[in-house]
């Protein structure tokens, strides 16, 4: 460790304020817009199932990418949530199907 | 579909801080893990937290410092911006779907509570809010002491390395999706669901397939939210 290490650049301040900022602006800006629409049912429903919608779309690139293993994996996180209702049992049973399928070599 | 008895109470700050705790070791992996890219970059220990603890968004980090360079330019601030824009877009929908929940809530407390706002804690006080709860704690809890915990977990990760070489090997990485799969389930009523989330897995596989990133999740999101506004049962 050296003298340096409580120092931060100045670009890298504007690019950390940069970054932020954006995100920020993301995080506020849907709920924001949200907000200042007409609640017709028709955008009652659509918002009933942009929660699932927006599950589905993040799980299923993960899968794509990740194989079989990952995909296997989910299928026990959602087995285990059906039958045992917990999920904290389900999200551990996960990462252990993913641990031994990985070191048995799938 | 306002809630007008959207309260908020310590109790139910420290619920949501509590669910979060089968969560806990895939957060410090991956906290951890920045840590050490940011090492290897050459970040400063200050520069590090900075970026770690203000930009809050791990995914968007990560693809960031891919990017990152030293000596900066003022080409490699705005790419590495521009990447994590590209990254954060599902924040929107995200921050979209909780505003029955929060819409009820003083702007004076939303909005800076917003800053808190992650895929966890979204998923988490969305699947409380489906069960009936009410208390918006779960959501500020669960983004405090995520945030905690994301901004500790990098320091020991920036110093030793990482404690845990590959988190995949310890199934680490599969935390977050399998409880993001689980938490999927109770929200299933019927056909609608069927319908939406069946478009939505579609735009979403489409889009990967054609232009891999990050896309995927804003395309099937709205895909999904559109067919289940227009299908009518």
């Amino acid at each position: 460790m050296n003298d340096g290490m409580f120092s931060a650049d100045h670009m890298f301040i504007a690019l950390v304020l940069g970054m932020a900022g954006v995100t920020y602006a993301l995080r506020a800006g849907g709920y924001w817009i949200m907000g200042r629409m007409p609640l017709t049912p028709r955008v009652q429903r659509g918002m009933e199932a942009l929660p699932g919608a927006i599950i589905v779309s993040t799980i299923l690139p993960i899968v794509l990418q990740g194989g079989v293993i990952v995909g296997l994996c989910l299928l026990v996180a959602a087995g285990a949530q059906i039958r045992l209702k917990k999920e904290y049992i389900a999200v551990f049973l996960a990462a252990a199907a993913a641990a031994t399928l990985r070191a048995v070599g799938v | 579909m306002l809630e007008r008895n959207v309260t908020l109470s310590l109790k139910g700050c420290i619920q949501g801080a509590y669910l979060c705790v089968p969560v806990f070791p895939g957060i410090i992996a991956f906290g951890a893990v920045f840590g050490t890219v940011a090492a290897q970059k050459g970040l400063t220990f200050l520069e590090t937290l900075l970026m770690n603890s203000i930009v809050f968004a791990g995914a968007s980090q990560f693809v960031a410092m891919e990017l990152y360079n030293a000596p900066m330019t003022w080409g490699t601030v705005i790419a590495m911006v521009g990447v994590t824009a590209a990254v954060n877009m599902r924040m929107l929908l995200i921050g979209a779907s909780l505003r029955p929940w929060l819409g009820q809530v003083p702007a004076h407390q939303t909005y800076p509570a917003l800053f808190f706002l992650t895929d966890l804690n979204w998923v988490l006080s969305l699947s409380e809010y489906d069960k009936g709860t009410r208390d918006w704690g779960i959501y500020l809890g669960s983004g405090l002491i995520t945030w905690t915990i994301w901004s500790l977990s990098v320091i020991p990760g920036y110093f030793a390395g990482s404690l845990i070489a590959d988190p995949k090997v310890f199934g680490l990485d599969m935390i977050l999706p399998a409880f993001f799969a689980v938490l999927l389930i109770p929200l299933w009523k019927g056909k609608r669901q069927t319908v939406s989330w069946l478009i939505a897995g579609a735009a979403a596989t489409a889009t990967w397939m054609l232009f891999g990133g990050y896309w995927s999740i804003l395309t099937g999101a709205i895909a999904g939210a559109v067919a289940g506004a227009y299908y009518d049962e």
